[in-house]
């Protein structure tokens, strides 16, 4: 099996072009070969191509063009953001997003903090190699 | 003449009247009238009878408007005030030459210089990163806004060798972070502070030809004490946040990659 992500009526993607640029939709249909009716919770439900949506790994059970309240009720029965955060692809966004956030000491103690894990880092490294 | 007649037969009769109310209202409720009473005081509004066409004659309206109050305060007269005589200039000497051409004399400045707005961002105790001249990149502490417009920093001078230092708001780059100067008295420090002594004169040709040695300027004694002051204020402040120290004493620059344009401060 190559493709393990399909296009399918509950398969929650993420945007990424556009005015909705990094939100998490869910597929409620899909019009022809080249767009979909996407909705999420927080947003009016509109057709989309392709081409801006990014499939996850993520499918929750809702029906065909489910209603807001169905579609709210599936994606807490989904546990959507839950599985979003605890994702890979997730948690880099979410960093991605705090580190842009930060403000100009903030970062000035991410580069000590890093400069003293590398510092540790190598210090065990030397040790290693003397062993061998 | 018989129309100003019967005018002035009706006025006094219609001032009866009006006499008797405010007396009577008066007595009515003593506590409440107060500011009734303040209000009759000022002379009934003209009686129209079209827009712009009063109803009262001449007379009437001169009882009304209650001229006849003034005139008896004033013996009989109304007051006048005596017209002010404007002293003659001193006839002035003409000049015993003409300019050849005309010299063009310059307008009168119509600019009022207000006091420069401080960004909102700014607040004393923000750190600020410097952006132009000698200091450029360092992160300094803003203590106040000077009359002049512009921003009282400090390194402080132990921690960056940034001195107390005024500075443009618009060579600089607010950032959130806050350092606590409640106990940094800079009441004293004004644009004076940062006068400079004057150079003596140079004497004569003799000195022209020696070779100037290039003296260096000596910090005054008030300026060091002042400093020692403001920085003993900061230092503990700065020393109990964990790694504030070195974040001011460090250089502020931007590396490959940094997109200055998306950067919070």
């Amino acid at each position: 099996m190559v493709f393990r992500r399909f296009v399918e009526i509950g398969r929650v993607a993420l945007i990424n072009y556009g005015e909705n640029y990094g939100k998490l939709v869910v597929i409620t249909d899909v019009v022809d070969h080249n767009r979909a009716l996407v909705d999420s919770p927080d947003m009016v439900r509109t057709v989309i191509n392709f081409k801006r949506l990014t499939l996850t790994d993520i499918t929750i059970e809702i029906r065909r063009l489910a209603r807001k309240k169905e579609l709210k009720e599936a994606i807490e029965a989904g546990e959507v953001h839950k599985k979003w955060a605890a994702s890979s692809w997730g948690r880099k966004l979410a960093v991605q997003d705090k580190r842009a956030k930060l403000g100009d000491f903030d970062r000035f103690k991410v580069m000590v903090a890093r400069v003293k894990r590398s510092a540790v880092l190598k210090r065990e490294l030397a040790k290693l190699r003397k062993t061998k | 003449m018989a129309p100003k007649k019967e005018a002035a037969k009706a006025a006094p009769a219609k001032a009866a009247p009006a006499k008797a109310a405010p007396k009577a209202e008066a007595s009515k409720a003593v506590a409440a009238a107060k500011p009734k009473a303040k209000a009759a005081k000022s002379a009934p509004k003209p009686r129209l009878l079209a827009g712009g066409i009063s109803k009262d004659s001449r007379s009437a309206s001169y009882h009304r408007r209650g001229l006849w109050a003034i005139k008896k305060k004033h013996g009989g007269k109304f007051p006048t005030h005596e017209k002010t005589v404007k002293k003659a200039e001193a006839a002035k000497k003409e000049p015993r030459f003409y300019p050849a051409e005309d010299v063009k004399k310059p307008l009168a400045s119509r600019i009022i210089k207000k006091q420069t707005k401080l960004r909102a961002s700014i607040t004393p105790g923000t750190v600020l990163i410097l952006l132009a001249g000698r200091f450029k990149g360092k992160r300094v502490v803003f203590l106040k806004q000077l009359t002049s417009g512009l921003l009282l920093v400090t390194g402080p001078f132990k921690v960056n060798g940034v001195p107390l230092r005024r500075v443009n708001q618009a060579y600089v780059i607010a950032t959130s972070t806050k350092v606590d100067v409640s106990k940094a008295d800079v009441g004293k420090i004004a644009d004076d502070f940062f006068k400079k002594a004057k150079k003596a004169a140079k004497k004569g040709e003799s000195e022209f030809f020696t070779e100037d040695k290039e003296e260096k300027e000596e910090v005054s004694q008030e300026k060091i004490d002042a400093q020692k002051k403001v920085d003993e204020a900061l230092l503990p402040a700065i020393e109990k946040v964990a790694d504030l120290k070195s974040y001011l004493s460090a250089r502020f620059s931007l590396t490959s990659g940094v997109k200055p344009h998306e950067l919070v401060f």
